[in-house]
């Protein structure tokens, strides 16, 4: 049909008169919330500052400064490690969840209920619950989650999995309830066993779904915070031998908000470079993924 | 006789894995399990006997819940009031102006609204550290600091997801009806209001419920905005109450810990259905 039909045109002018009321909230709120800090945030990032009017421009030292800060090189390949391992662990296991649940079998609908609850519970939360988990267990050895690095970070993942798994479970579920059931019948008539069906029909038809769930996967894993902060919040810590010291189990973002907020207090330009870089990676990274498996989706 | 055997075998792998499904399940509220039983116990006791029923000396009654109501100069009702407060004004904010803005959209489609459509889905991908900074600070100077004005500042932020959701779905409803409301002599403040609005309702829900979700959980950003000496929500009360005392009540913490997650856990049981498909339409985005 005609988009530009007279009757339309017409019609979108008395829109139009109303522009300010349907766009501007949301315009100004989003100037407000959005676009300026992140411009600022841009132009702080090449300043020297302690409150943000005297901020004066100091060219790229602040990203030389946060390349070569041992915690902040620490805490991205810790970020990067822990990102990986729940990315494979969590998609896995949800994937395996949702097949389950997919088969018919009785009680479906309540295991979908309960494997997605923990969703539903803030990081905060489930950091401090954990953290009593932890410590019930390792208590008996002596010891404590704040003890050892490997600890915070199997800690880390197993909080995530609990947390995770229910939700790409949903995605996943969804997924699969589209594969055609013609073309799985096809395939059974073929003679086809049941890893074969999985691999070359089922998990072809689920290509849109894995892709949304390792984006989100990735991106989450990268962005943690608030549990990374409940749990363990960077403890154990490194002494160096300069006298600074290194969170072992600090992720970026917590990294980030140290830099602002706990260290001395010249480093905040430091931090807002350290922020702009973290930007580019996260969105770097899920646009590069984003690519990677859209090739892999068959069209219908 | 062939056909039966792979019957049977087929059932006999339904069973094991409802067995395999059920085993996990347990495992999968244990934790929740835990809060509640550390809930009742004495807080000395929460450390070396995580696991074991509050019985006997262990127990002690509601007095972690007493003690977590009350302790601290912070006392928990307020924090609850607070968090009821900014969710359901930023929730409501957001619904109602998003949607207006993505009819609009969608609609008009000029420069001005591509724009802002492209800005909305690019915010999607900013992580929250990369504007904390500053948005705090011009939160400080514009006075959104206040439970009452800091849903301004979820508008702001979480628009991009909301908008991107109804656009979408303003796109897939016929024009006809609109331009039908139009030859009525429907002006577009009606048209919006009686016509399209109401048929927003299914993404309106599932909008809705992800802010809910987000806004409720939410830590960094209301800990960073708002005054936290006079104004904390649930999340920033639990983790004040580590930082305002040299050692933990982890058995009052957990008492606060069970009350926080009943109403989740109870709003949760009651619109299930909602929030499990809100989620599955909320990730098809990117």
């Amino acid at each position: 049909m005609n988009k530009q039909s007279p009757l339309r045109r017409f019609w979108k002018t008395p829109l139009r008169r109303w522009a300010w009321l349907f766009l501007g909230p949301v315009t100004a709120a989003f100037a407000i919330g959005f676009v300026w800090p992140f411009l600022q945030g841009i132009w702080l990032s090449f300043c020297k500052f302690k409150l943000i009017k005297d901020a004066k421009f100091v060219g790229f030292s602040n990203y030389a400064k946060a390349l070569t800060d041992p915690s902040f090189m620490h805490s991205f390949w810790y970020t990067a490690l822990f990102a990986l391992v729940s990315l494979v662990l969590i998609n896995v296991l949800a994937f395996a969840v949702a097949l389950a649940l997919t088969q018919g079998i009785r009680g479906s609908n309540l295991f979908r209920t309960v494997f997605f609850m923990p969703n539903l519970i803030g990081g905060i939360v489930l950091g401090y619950i954990w953290s009593m988990i932890f410590d019930g267990i390792l208590s008996r050895y002596g010891t404590s989650i704040l003890m050892e690095t490997k600890y915070g970070f199997w800690g880390l993942i197993i909080l995530m999995c609990w947390q995770q798994i229910g939700y790409m479970m949903i995605i996943y579920i969804a997924g699969l309830q589209a594969v055609p059931g013609d073309m799985l019948e096809a395939a059974k008539i073929d003679g086809a066993n049941k890893w074969q069906t999985l691999f070359r029909v089922t998990i072809p038809n689920v290509m849109p779904s894995i892709t949304i769930c390792t984006f989100l996967g990735l991106t989450n894993g990268f962005k943690l915070f608030d549990q990374n902060l409940a749990l363990t919040a960077g403890q154990p810590f490194l002494i160096q031998a300069d006298g600074s010291s290194i969170k072992t189990t600090e992720m970026l973002a917590l990294n980030i908000y140290n830099t602002f907020y706990t260290s001395n207090s010249a480093s905040q330009g430091t931090a807002q470079a350290k922020a702009v870089l973290f930007f580019i990676l996260v969105a770097g990274l899920g646009l590069a993924q984003l690519a990677f498996t859209r090739k892999r989706e068959v069209q219908q | 006789m062939n056909n039966k055997s792979t019957l049977s075998a087929e059932r006999r792998n339904k069973t094991i894995l409802s067995v395999v499904l059920t085993v996990i399940c347990v495992i999968y509220v244990l934790p929740v399990l835990t809060v509640v039983l550390n809930s009742f116990k004495l807080n000395t006791y929460v450390k070396t006997d995580t696991f074991a029923l509050p019985k006997g000396e262990m127990w002690a009654g509601f007095d972690n819940f007493i003690k977590g109501m009350t302790f601290g100069n912070y006392p928990f009702w307020k924090s609850v009031v607070y968090s009821v407060v900014i969710t359901l004004l930023s929730t409501a904010l957001i619904l109602l102006f998003t949607s207006m803005a993505a009819w609009y959209i969608a609609r008009v489609n000029s420069i001005a609204c591509k724009a802002i459509y492209f800005l909305c889905v690019f915010s999607m991908v900013v992580p929250f550290q990369m504007v904390m900074f500053t948005l705090s600070k011009t939160a400080d100077a514009l006075r959104l600091n206040t439970p009452w004005t800091i849903p301004i500042v979820y508008l702001g932020f979480g628009a991009g997801l909301a908008i991107f959701m109804f656009v979408g779905f303003v796109k897939s409803i016929p024009l006809e009806i609109e331009e039908a409301a139009a030859i009525d002599g429907c002006g577009p403040l009606r048209t919006y209001f009686s016509v399209v609005f109401p048929m927003l309702k299914p993404t309106m829900i599932s909008v809705g419920i992800l802010e809910i979700m987000w806004v409720w959980n939410d830590y960094l950003l209301p800990v960073l905005v708002l005054d936290i000496n006079e104004y904390r929500t649930i999340p920033i009360h639990i983790q004040y109450l580590k930082g305002s005392y040299g050692t933990v009540d982890l058995g009052a913490t957990m008492a606060l810990i069970l009350l926080s997650i009943i109403p989740v856990i109870v709003f949760y049981l009651s619109c299930q259905k909602h929030i499990i498909k809100g989620v599955a339409s909320g990730a098809v985005k990117g």
